[in-house]
């Protein structure tokens, strides 16, 4: 074997789950800029530091976000990733497609990038990783006329994503593809021309096992759930019993709140339908005999969050329920009071969560316009810091 | 000048028709084994699901062998998950076998349902950022191989979540995984003081620190550090260029376990503190390996079934964790941030 020039990546080649060095290969062979990004990353891998410059701010025109500019810092040695910018593309909601959309994206990608590409990025865009700065306009010319607009970057609204939701799960509450499709096209000015203190991300679960993460990774979380009974189906109950599922064990005695019941002769499961949590345990058990409820709605959460600056937050509640029916006209208006507020009131990246950390929120909820509500907390305070407003106390004279 | 401010295509044109017809009238799943799902509609039509890992870092010619596959046995149609595996859709029973068949011979994994480890969220690392403390295509390679057969296989208490980020950002799962990999400096930055005032705006710097430690320095038109305060974040690093803070002596890679986001019986957990510091040691990362395998190994070995790694952690007390998975306790593992004293234990409750 010919001496590799990337003896410590090619390690990488081995074992049994897909290797991104092969993927890495198999793009060199028609672009030398793939060729340059693993040997660029083989000499990380020596050093054990990167070899990007700082920053880098390219774009297309019109846009202030969708293009994550970088430069190598060993250009000279690796001049085909002196600029290898990244394009975040707007993916369908739950991450659909025909394939040939698809085989429309790779060979617009094979003409003017490096052939690599994430499926998908965190937030859920597509990543087309590394083109230079030339090519950018007419990469997205070439994309919007197949149909594929930007997504997000900056201090903006981020690409939304969604769960699968209705579209190849019983469990979905709301229309999460239908809402996170719809939030997209609504608020699209915010998402391509940056105007906010910092980043904002959506994302839609259709219930609360929540698969997009979105009480973690979301500032504004919109999570399906449902009031009343969950639909119980006895017979089919029976069935998993007689498969051999231990009700009372794996499903009635892991209930968060003790609302289920479960009488082993009469092969019946009650539920106290006014301790039920919702946490879908016993739905995702026997999701054949168990169904979310028929009134059905999200509970909207706020501030979740990574850790820069002030930890990490998880989104809390701000809204029990609402109902989501197009066009969605409550959520967008509430959407738009939020996005007022703290772009008058937040600093310089400061995330909404930190900001209603730092005002409190009673001022949060007064500024939008949101009733408190028990279910916003796990608990009331314990200390007597109380603010009162001005005009709940008699002044004295 | 091109069209804009058009958004995504529409869904609706990325659905195959059976999905399009049952469009939020399905009736159950099943997992009919490790990578298959079953989904029947109310009308008595399924679908099927074939679940495949991917290195989510891909060349064009693998999503056009993904479309080919899709293309002969999905009637043209695909997804991908919210951790960046790959769902065939079929429709027609038939063609499960010879899919998988043809996935396997790629050197595919099939699998990542039920309780199983699914696919690792993870960031860009050395491949295109400039923030990172270590990689993450590489260490999630070498921790996908090594733990291969809980990929494949269902054997697992509960499902598991790993995931990676390569600097504190965290960008993606980390804060919310059962067990999470997360790429730490742990030296203060070098200021530029020449370069500083010229790429930076020092306002900006001194308010990215978490801690106070960074004031401007007039005299010099830069800033200072105060070392005793700085927690090595580096997020100053990311507001300005002239505070490099890579090391490659000392950056390296910490280890967090017990995280969640779904309600389901415990509400969503942060992952919290295993390991506070792992060398950088490319292209295998052997330590980190072996120490995210042992945590699987004795989390699988103790939980009940069902449990996630939060929630039998949570049951049976840190303390014992830290002996059952012999993980030495020290300092590190106390909070001292703003949010610390609810981590504290404010009870005599606890286990020798």
């Amino acid at each position: 074997m010919a001496d590799s020039q990337t003896p410590r990546v090619d390690e990488l080649e081995k074992g049994p789950w897909p290797s991104f060095v092969k993927e890495i290969k198999r793009a060199a062979e028609k672009h030398p800029a793939a060729g340059d990004l693993l040997r660029q990353l083989d000499l990380s891998y020596a050093e054990k530091v990167g070899h990007w410059k700082h920053g880098g701010i390219v774009g297309v025109r019109g846009y202030g976000g969708g293009v994550i500019g970088r430069y190598s810092d060993k250009p000279e040695e690796f001049p085909h990733v002196k600029e290898f910018h990244t394009m975040r593309v707007n993916q369908p909601s739950g991450w659909f497609y025909t394939t040939k959309a698809l085989r429309e994206l790779c060979d617009i990608w094979d003409k003017y990038g490096s052939g690599l590409t994430n499926f998908h990025g965190s937030t859920g865009d597509i990543i087309l990783l590394g083109t230079t700065t030339e090519n950018l306009q007419p990469c997205f010319d070439d994309l919007s006329d197949a149909g594929f607009d930007l997504g997000g970057s900056g201090g903006g609204l981020r690409t939304p994503s969604a769960c699968v939701g209705p579209a190849r799960c019983e469990f979905s509450c709301i229309d999460t593809l239908d809402v996170c499709h719809s939030l997209t096209l609504e608020f699209q000015d915010f998402l391509h021309r940056p105007q906010w203190p910092y980043k904002f991300k959506i994302k839609v679960a259709g219930c609360p096992n929540d698969c997009v993460a979105s009480i973690a990774r979301a500032d504004f979380a919109i999570v399906g759930t449902w009031k009343g009974s969950i639909q119980i189906d006895q017979a089919a109950i029976a069935e998993y019993a007689q498969g051999g599922l231990d009700i009372q064990e794996e499903v009635v005695d892991k209930c968060p709140t003790r609302a289920l019941a479960w009488d082993s002769e009469r092969k019946e499961l009650k539920l106290k339908v006014e301790d039920c949590v919702r946490c879908m345990h016993c739905i995702n058990k026997m999701p054949k005999a168990l169904r979310p409820g028929a009134q059905r709605g999200a509970t909207l959460l706020v501030g979740g969050k990574a850790t820069i600056l002030k930890s990490a937050f998880l989104g809390w509640v701000i809204v029990p329920f609402m109902e989501l029916k197009p066009p969605y006209t409550e959520l967008k208006d509430l959407l738009r009071k939020i996005f007022d507020w703290w772009d008058e009131n937040g600093k310089n990246r400061e995330r909404i969560g930190e900001l209603i950390y730092r005002v409190g929120m009673r001022t949060f909820l007064k500024a939008v316009g949101l009733p408190p509500a028990p279910q916003m907390v796990f608990r009331p305070r314990a200390n007597p810091y109380v603010f009162w407003w001005p005009e709940e106390v008699k002044r004295n004279a | 000048m091109p069209r804009t401010d058009f958004g995504p295509p529409h869904y609706m044109e990325m659905l195959p028709p059976v999905i399009k017809r049952n469009y939020g009238r399905w009736k159950y799943h099943e997992i009919l084994r490790p990578g298959v799902l079953k989904h029947v509609a109310e009308s008595g039509e399924e679908i099927y699901s074939i679940r495949v890992g991917s290195p989510r870092l891909v060349s064009t010619d693998f999503i056009r062998e993904v479309c080919d596959l899709a293309d002969k046995y999905c009637d043209g149609y695909v997804r991908f998950t919210s951790r960046h595996n790959i769902e065939f859709l079929v429709t027609n029973k038939e063609n499960i076998e010879p899919l998988i068949q043809e996935v396997r011979a790629k050197g595919w994994p099939v699998g990542g349902t039920g309780n199983c480890l699914s696919n690792m969220v993870h960031t860009q690392g050395w491949i295109h950022c400039h923030t990172p403390a270590t990689d993450a295509s590489g260490i999630v390679k070498a921790v996908m191989d090594e733990l291969y057969e809980y990929f494949v296989e269902e054997k697992l208490p509960a499902k598991l979540r790993i995931s990676l980020a390569c600097c504190l950002n965290m960008c993606g799962a980390v804060h919310c995984s059962d067990i999470a990999i997360l790429g730490v400096h742990r030296t203060p930055p070098r200021v530029d003081h020449e370069l500083l005032a010229k790429v930076s705006e020092i306002p900006t710097v001194v308010a990215s620190c978490p801690t106070g430690a960074i004031r401007p320095n007039p005299k010099l038109k830069s800033v200072e550090v105060n070392e005793e305060r700085c927690m090595y974040c580096g997020n100053c690093f990311t507001m300005s260029p002239a505070m490099q803070i890579m090391d490659p002596e000392n950056d390296g890679v910490s280890i967090w376990v017990g995280g969640k986001v779904s309600n389901a019986r415990t509400a969503p957990m942060f992952s919290r503190l295993a390991i506070p510091y792992l060398p950088n040691n490319p292209p295998r990362w052997p330590e980190v390996v072996q120490a995210v395998k042992k945590l699987v190994e004795v989390w699988a070995t103790h939980a009940r079934k069902g449990e996630r790694m939060g929630e039998w952690i949570e049951r049976i007390g840190w303390e014992t964790f830290f002996k059952l998975a012999d993980i030495p306790f020290t300092d590190k593992h106390i909070d001292d941030f703003i949010f610390s004293v609810p981590t504290f234990r404010t009870t005599t409750q606890f286990r020798w």
